[in-house]
This record gives C-alpha cells, structure tokens and sequence, in this order.
C-alpha cells in the first residue's frame, strides 16, 4: 500500500472512534509535555548558568603573563643582560603570534588604570580599563543602554550602571539591584566628560645613551617623560555589566575603546619596569587575554602558549565539572519526564489492542480482499505514529506553556525578592524536534505488538466473528 | 490482472484440487471439515458448491480464494499451488486472481461506497486518480451510480450485495468465489443478485464457484453442482438446463 492510502486509512479509522484516540493522544500529549518542560528548566539552567560563566571570561579565557615578570615579582632585581631565551617580552609580536593560534578569538592586551574622569566639573576617580572592539558582540553587553563604541579608536567611553549613578549623584540602597539602566543611562548620554591621565612620552635622543636614564632607575634603554593630558571622551552607553565580572577588565567602571586606550600612552600602575624597557620600540604588556572559540579549546591553548615561554592562568576544571553536573540533571529530568511518556505508551498499546477487538471483522475483510500481513501492520504502525505525531506536537506546545508558567512564576516570586529575572527555561529547536521524534518513535514501539498481533489475524476466524 | 474475458478459455482448468484435506484440532478430537476432495472446476464454469451446513463446502471456499491453507493434498489455482505459497505471495494472490462475496456483504461500515470498492485497488497499488473511474464504472454496471457516496448501512441488503460485487470484481480476478450470496437477502432480491452473477459469468466469461445450501437456486443458475457431505465429496453434475431463457448455457461438460 502507498504511503499516502496508509495516511489517509490510518486517519480515517482514528477518526472513528474519536473519543478514545482523543484521550490516547492527550496521554501521549501530557507525557512530551512532561518531558519538554522539565528538559527545558534543565537546559535553561545550564544555559542561564553557562551564560553567566561565559560573561564572566573565566572559562574561555586565558590570561598570558610574561615569565620576566614572575622573576621580578620573586624580587630578583639582577636582569642586567638580554632576557633568557626561554621568557620572550611580552609585546605585540608575541600578542599577535598567540591571536594566529587556531581556536583562538582574539588576543588582547589588558590595559587599565585609575585615573580621574571630570563630570559636570566634578572630579571622579575610578578604574579605567581598555575594551576590544570584538567586546560589541558578547553577552557581556546585552543589557547595554545606547549603544557600543563607533570605532575602534572612538573618543568614546562606556559606563557601568554604578559609576553612572556615581556621577549623576545617585545614592544606592545597598543590596538592591532596582535602579533601571535605562534610567540612569538617560540623562549621560551623549555627554562629555573630561579624562585626565598622566602620558607617558619618548624623551627623543635618549635612548641612544644607554647610561641616561630619568624618571625609572632601571636600567631601560629608553626614557620618558610623564605628561599631563586631558582627554575629552563622549558618553556612548551604560552597560548594567556585573563590575566585579572578569570579562574584558576586572573591577573597571568606565571602559574606552582598546585601541585607543592603546594609543592614549597611559602610565600605567602595572610593571613600571617592562613597559619602559620595551618602550622605545614596540609596546609590551603586563598581560594578554587570549580568549577561545570555546573553553574545550582552552587545554590546548593554554599548553601552545606555554611552550611559547609564557606563564598562563586559566579555569578548567570548574566547567568540566559544571557539564557533568548538568548532563546527569538533563538525564534526571529527562527520565522524570520520560515516565508519562512511557504511561502514555500503555496507552498507545491499550487503544491498539482494543481496536484489534473491534475491528477483528474490518481487518478479515481486508485480507479476504488482498491486504498482505504487512499492510495491516503498517496501517496499525500508522495509527499508532499519526497518534504519535499528533500527540508529540499537542505535547511539545504545552510542554512550552508549562516551562513559560513556570518561569514567569519563578520570576515573579524573584521579583518579590528583589532578585533581577532569569529565565531559567529553554525550548531550543532541537528539543521540539528530538521530543516530537521521540514521541513517534516510542508510539511506533508501542504499536509493535498490536501491529503484529493484527497482522497474524486469521482472515477465516476474523470473518466467522460476528 | 488480464481481463477474463469471452468463453474462448473453456474446458482448460482453472482450479485444481487434488486429495485435500483441512483438518482442526478441537481439544482432543479432530474435525474433518474437509477430508480428500479432488475437484477440477473449469474457467467459464458457473459451479455450485451444495451441501448442508457443516459439509465442508464453505471450508473449501476457503481453502480455493487463499484464506486458509489445507492441512494435506493442494489447492492448484492458475498453475500456482496455494499451499506452497508465502503469506505474501497468497495475499498476492488474494488481490489479483480472486474476488470473494459474503453472506453477510462485508463492505467496510465507515467507507462509502465508492470507499469500499476502490478498497483493493489501495492494495493494489493502483494510481489514485485512476481508481476513482474504475470504482465508478464498477458501481455503475451494479445499479448503484446514485449511491456512490452512500455508507452501507444506508442501503439495502441487495444494493450492499451489489456493492460487494462490485468491489469483487474491481482488481479483474480470474475467479469469483461466493459464499452463499443470497443467505441474508430475500427471495426477490436474491434473485436479482444471482442474475447479476450469471451476467458476470456469461458476458464477462468470469468462473464462478459458489456456495449454497438452496438446491433450486443452484439448479436455476450454475451450469455444474457439486454436492459436498462431511467434508467429502458425493456427487457432481452437469446442470444442463439452468433456467435459461434466450441465452446459451454455453455448453460445459
């Protein structure tokens, strides 16, 4: 029989006894239902939580220090001669050798300072750190108010939540989170205010004269000066980024575009040391966040840089642990919500069988007329996946409703305590697909026997039965 | 699925039986519904199966449309031994070379008319949109072009049995087998059945075997009876003088 007279027989003969295939096919319904929702709280978890870690940087970044650097900080101060072979500065060939690594993003120096930003002629001071152009398109940024840096060298600066409250003169209730960045964003942007920051500037002819030397007493083949800027920077957005977050900078309140944070020269508190030693050519840098595809890729990363002559720092096992912690909660879940779907395959069996019974004549009939063995059992194969099918979809619909309720429950009783909203659901696509496939396939399971029951039917008998 | 037609065919065997037996085990006794029955019925014949009830003359329909299989002996049909045949193939079998009539008319309650006629040809595998015509035309030749759309249970008794003809006839079988036609349908209408049947069986050439407990019936329109008792076999003759008018009984034996 063709697949489309199968379709069509199978729909016509659930469509007679409505009734029973109806309250059939809610089982099956109810049990995708069970199974969506509870599949979708252990995936939104995870995501929420991966999502979390993800802004965070902890988990796909890795933080390159030069191995000069750990010398000095073990308060050897005798680097008189070139650096050893095996520690290389530091410096942006190095920077751009680690970015052509594969799986590597991107590889970015962590520039930061503290220094004293005017608003409104008011003196504040705060954290000052550069942010990679490519910081546009992470999570990190999702809640921001106005919008991300025009270019890479932009005169701009973004502000966190709380440093913009700081300037409009906003007074926070301690461990509330109320204040919406909206708000707060309104009034800044597109404001200018003021950075003053100390330059650090080539004292030209020096450096030929390795003996001179200024402001550092170190041996540095250079020297500069230090000189006092200012920098007028334009508001562009408020982000309502966690400061205490590792993504980009940690502890920064106020970040400029990288690039020119790059360019600005600005003293920093970091090594004064290495920075004039590298000075007089290419910049060197403290530390280089080398972000990964993702953090499977940070081992072998982290292992290259290494050899490389660099010390790195990352966080590995915590996510390895953190995966395995929701793989066995998806299978939990998985399997509470598997068990009304296995209830609902009775069902299937149920109402399969019973429809052997009942239609014991038709199928007679049908065999006395030329039906094989297999066409039987393909139609009662067919009831059984169009029950499926149906079921599943019902199922995967109201598995969304129940995961939405419960989230928007969830959130709401956050909301009452003062907690900000999560969702703590997700029905990706491939969960509608793989439960709705699960469903057919475990109706077709359930439709096993009763097919094969149907198909060794005795045409003779059945048609004697009256 | 060649179109039986015209009474060219005569005289060469369509269905050959040879000592078969089909036997049932009921607990601890064995009942012979059929016990070493050799009968050749021949292509164009009209055959009449006779017996009371409980002769085996139903169990050897059965055994000859491919429903049941003999427990000893074979069932030759069209040069294919039934009993060697897979479920498949006498399902095949089945579809093609035969088409059956109920007592009781099964046609399918929840189809049309139309549903239930184009029910083989699904089987079949005909193309769909050749198989609305053909149950049409078969419906048709019936008398029941106006009930096309009609559920079975919305018709009478003899428009059902015309139906189920219709349907019988619909993959072009090489052999109509009836199982006794007119037992659910009153004598009038009976009558109207069994002419259709003798229609089929002279214009088309189409061989007919048909089981019957009413000798007259059989005497009226089959050119043979078999008589069947206990499972065997007890008489069998020519029926030279059905009650034809007009026509030739189209001389067989």
């Amino acid at each position: 029989m063709k697949a489309y007279d199968l379709a069509e027989l199978a729909v016509r003969n659930l469509r007679e006894s409505i009734l029973r295939n109806s309250l059939t096919t809610v089982g099956i319904s109810v049990g995708v239902a069970s199974l969506v929702a509870m599949l979708s709280l252990g995936i939104g978890l995870q995501q929420l939580a991966s999502k979390r870690l993800r802004q965070s940087g902890l988990f796909d970044t890795v933080v390159v220090t030069s191995r000069r650097e750990l010398r000095n900080f073990g308060g050897r101060n005798d680097d008189a001669g070139p650096a050893p072979a095996e520690s290389p500065a530091l410096d942006e060939p190095a920077r751009q050798q680690i970015e052509r690594l594969p799986n590597v993003v991107e590889a970015y120096p962590d520039i930061r300072f503290i220094t004293e930003l005017r608003f409104d002629n008011k003196p504040h001071l705060t954290m000052v750190a550069g942010l990679p152009f490519s910081a546009k398109n992470n999570e990190a940024f999702d809640g921001i108010q106005g919008g991300f840096f025009s270019a890479d060298t932009a005169p701009e600066v973004i502000l966190q939540k709380a440093f913009a409250e700081e300037l409009l003169g906003m007074k926070r209730n301690p461990g509330s989170d109320d204040t919406n960045v909206a708000d707060v964003a309104r009034p800044l942007l597109g404001k200018e205010l003021v950075m003053r920051y100390a330059e650090r500037v080539e004292t030209p002819g020096l450096n030929t004269t390795p003996a001179t030397t200024t402001t550092d007493q170190e041996n540095a083949g250079s020297s500069y000066s230090v000189i006092s800027r200012e920098q007028p920077l334009k508001i562009v957005g408020v982000s309502d980024l966690d400061p205490d977050s590792l993504r980009g900078a940690a502890h920064a309140r106020v970040f400029l575009p990288l690039k020119l944070a790059e360019n600005l020269h600005v003293m920093q508190p970091s090594n004064l040391r290495d920075t004039t030693r590298a000075f007089s050519n290419t910049p060197t840098y403290s530390t280089v966040s080398v972000r990964v595809k993702s953090p499977r890729f940070i081992e072998p990363v982290e292992a290259t840089i290494k050899k490389m002559g660099f010390n790195t720092f990352s966080i590995t096992d915590a996510t390895r642990n953190l995966r395995q912690f929701f793989a066995i909660l998806d299978l939990f879940l998985g399997i509470f919500g598997s068990l009304a779907l296995a209830v609902a395959s009775i069902g299937i069996v149920n109402t399969l069988v019973m429809a052997i019974l009942e239609r014991r004549r038709e199928i007679g009939i049908m065999k006395a007329l030329g039906a094989s063995d297999v066409d039987v059992q393909k139609l009662f194969f067919a009831e059984a996946g169009a029950m499926g099918l149906l079921g599943g979809a019902v199922g995967v619909g109201l598995g969304w409703m129940i995961g939405r309720a419960i989230n928007l429950g969830t959130n709401i009783y956050l909301k009452r305590q003062s907690f900000p909203p999560a969702d703590f659901w997700a029905v990706p696509w491939w969960l509608v697909g793989g439960a709705m496939v699960f469903a057919i396939i475990v109706s077709l399971m359930a439709g096993l026997y009763p097919a094969s029951r149907a198909a060794r039917l005795d045409p003779v008998q059945a048609l004697r039965y009256e | 699925m060649v179109f039986a037609q015209g009474s060219h065919q005569n005289g060469c065997p369509v269905v050959r039986t040879h000592e078969v037996c089909r036997h049932y085990e009921m607990g601890q006794t064995v009942i012979r519904a059929i016990d070493g029955v050799s009968l050749e019925i021949r292509s164009g014949e009209f055959t009449a199966l006779l017996g009371t009830s409980g002769s085996g003359k139903s169990s050897l329909l059965n055994l000859i449309a491919g429903l049941d299989r003999p427990t000893s002996g074979s069932v030759i049909v069209s040069g294919n031994d039934l009993s060697k045949l897979s479920r498949q193939e006498l399902a095949k079998y089945r579809l093609h070379t035969v088409g059956m009539v109920f007592q009781s008319f099964n046609l399918i309650p929840s189809m049309t008319l139309l549903e239930n006629v184009e029910l083989p040809m699904r089987f079949a595998e005909v193309d769909r949109n050749r198989r609305d015509g053909l149950a049409r035309d078969a419906l048709e030749r019936v008398g029941l072009a106006n009930r096309i759309e009609h559920r079975p249970s919305e018709l009478s008794g003899g428009e059902q049995q015309r139906a189920a003809l219709a349907r019988a006839l619909i993959n072009q079988p090489k052999l109509l087998l009836a199982d006794e036609p007119t037992g659910n349908l009153d004598s009038h209408t009976g009558t109207e059945i069994m002419e259709l049947i003798r229609d089929f069986n002279r214009s088309l050439g189409m061989t007919v075997a048909m089981v019957t407990h009413e000798r007259t019936l059989a005497e009226r329109y089959a050119s043979r009876l078999v008589f069947l008792a206990d499972g065997k076999l007890v008489g069998d003759q020519a029926n030279a003088s059905p009650e034809t008018v007009g026509k030739q009984a189209g001389g067989r034996e």
